[in-house]
């Protein structure tokens, strides 16, 4: 099976042609929003980060930058840098530029103010837009696909329903050689002995049972009940009980396929196949790690709904649960809730949704996409200093 | 019949309501191949659980086949079963 996408220079194929301005700190992140503003597919990344931060949380910013500047369904990226922030200018256009695509950068202290620095901007990324649009969508086979599987808004049709077949979609496109990540690391507690007995070795096992200890961990030396936050309010209300019964409704949606390995935040899949990334259950933060690690299209399940879309890839978004569907309409691609009323089953709806994985990977625009939905938000590991 | 509520795995302990069931009907759902039947002993909201026999307090409420929590108090088949009779064992920084 093949989908119409975009081949970049380091052999990747993107499902868009985006030009990214990606600002390295949110001091910066104002110049490129207006620049961004000016150009026909160009996109502003609002990072709120880049500056202050120490240790693994700085690198992290870092990485997450790169790659998302890295990201197949970017054709080129200018980066706007204020000029004295921690995160360095010139090392996140150099490492991008690796990929081969066209990278450059402006900095605002060097150029001299606001006005100046968006001129100079205007100017590079409008030149940039006129030569990514020379770039023409191809086909390439679906194996070059690397699907975010995400869930949010969580409500019991999500482990029924919605989630199962999302699961069966996801292990038809590793069968056709593609890519999958399933991230959410809270959202494995109480599942991670079903996951750990789908490692390929013992010792890819042993890291996602590391993972989950030191989620749970972290949540313990605050001294709180995770309860607090996980399920959330609305995951209750619609009937989820505890952090263990979102969990093994949640890894539903990485169907049954082998883990190949473990990612941290923001790190690309060496092979294909099956991943973990180590992220937030917090969906845009989530969503966000999959995407700096070279997803090109995401698929996220809902049960009480949610309008998430992505500044970098199209984010399809499916209910199981019938009366989301008709009242969010606007935000929601497929309804799959024929599942539980009795009409279908997770097979057949499998296929529709691999179908729409195609379509949506080919061009078609999501529902997100079409309301200009960009949520976007880097997972922060320390405090801000 | 009509679907009324599903029980997931043979192992469980609790089934979910897919419609609002009010308080002392009748529901029945499959469990495997067979059909069964109980009374309601409470409104189960739309997606929310029952007990599909006695739990006793501290018994694991099983859903999927696996743990979800334990009960804190006992609870009676056609219970309604959530956050009031049963907790988390999991992510409990408050049990120190």
């Amino acid at each position: 099976m093949k989908f119409n996408g975009y081949l970049r220079s380091d052999g990747k194929v993107g499902t868009r042609n985006y030009l990214a301005v990606i600002p390295t700190s949110i001091c910066s992140a104002t110049v490129a929003f207006n620049i961004a503003s000016q150009i026909p597919q160009a996109v502003a990344l609002p990072n709120q980060h880049g500056c202050c931060q120490i240790g693994a949380d700085h690198e992290q910013t870092i990485n997450t930058l790169i790659g998302l500047g890295k990201n197949p369904n970017v054709a080129a990226v200018l980066v706007v840098g204020l000029g004295c922030e921690g995160v360095p200018i010139d090392k996140v256009a150099k490492n991008i530029a690796t990929t081969g695509k066209k990278t450059e950068t402006v900095i605002i202290q060097e150029c001299g103010g606001t006005l100046k620095a968006t001129e100079k901007g205007i100017k590079i990324a409008a030149k940039m837009a006129r030569e990514i649009s020379l770039i023409k969508a191809q086909e390439f086979p679906i194996s070059e696909l690397c699907l975010a599987v995400e869930c949010g808004g969580s409500d019991f049709t999500s482990g029924l329903a919605s989630n199962p077949a999302v699961g069966v979609a996801s292990d038809l496109l590793i069968e056709a050689g593609g890519t999958s990540i399933l991230s959410e690391t809270t959202e494995f507690i109480g599942a991670e002995h079903i996951l750990a007995r789908r490692a390929k070795t013992p010792m890819i096992g042993e890291k996602i049972i590391s993972l989950v200890q030191n989620c749970e961990l972290r949540a313990k030396q605050l001294n709180v009940d995770i309860r607090g936050g996980q399920p959330t309010p609305g995951n209750i209300a619609g009937g989820i009980s505890s952090i263990e019964e979102k969990s093994l409704g949640c890894i539903y949606k990485a169907g049954n396929s082998p883990i190949q390995g473990v990612l941290v935040y923001a790190e690309t899949p060496k092979e294909k196949g099956l991943y973990i990334m180590d992220t937030p259950g917090q969906d845009i933060e989530s969503i966000t790690g999959m995407l700096a690690g070279g997803a090109n299209i995401v698929i996220f399940t809902t049960g009480r709904g949610t309008p998430t879309g992505s500044p970098l890839a199209p984010v399809i978004k499916i209910t199981a649960n019938s009366e989301t569907y008709s009242k969010m309409f606007d935000n929601i691609d497929l309804d799959t809730s024929s599942i539980i009323s009795g009409g279908k089953s997770i097979d057949q709806v499998a296929k529709e949704i691999f179908q729409e994985i195609i379509d949506v990977a080919s061009g078609k625009l999501t529902k997100a996409e079409s309301l200009g939905h960009k949520e976007f938000g880097i997972y922060k590991i320390a405090p801000t200093f | 019949m009509q679907k009324r509520a599903v029980v997931i795995n043979l192992k469980d302990n609790v089934a979910t309501a897919v419609a609002d069931l009010s308080a002392g009907s009748q529901v029945s759902f499959f469990l495997g191949q067979d059909v069964e039947q109980l009374t309601l002993n409470n409104h189960i909201p739309l997606g929310h659980k029952f007990a599909l026999k006695d739990i006793n307090r501290g018994e694991e409420i099983i859903k999927y086949g696996e743990s979800i929590g334990s009960s804190i108090i006992s609870i009676q088949k056609g219970d309604h079963v959530h956050v009031h009779n049963i907790q988390s064992n999991r992510g409990r920084g408050d049990r120190g």
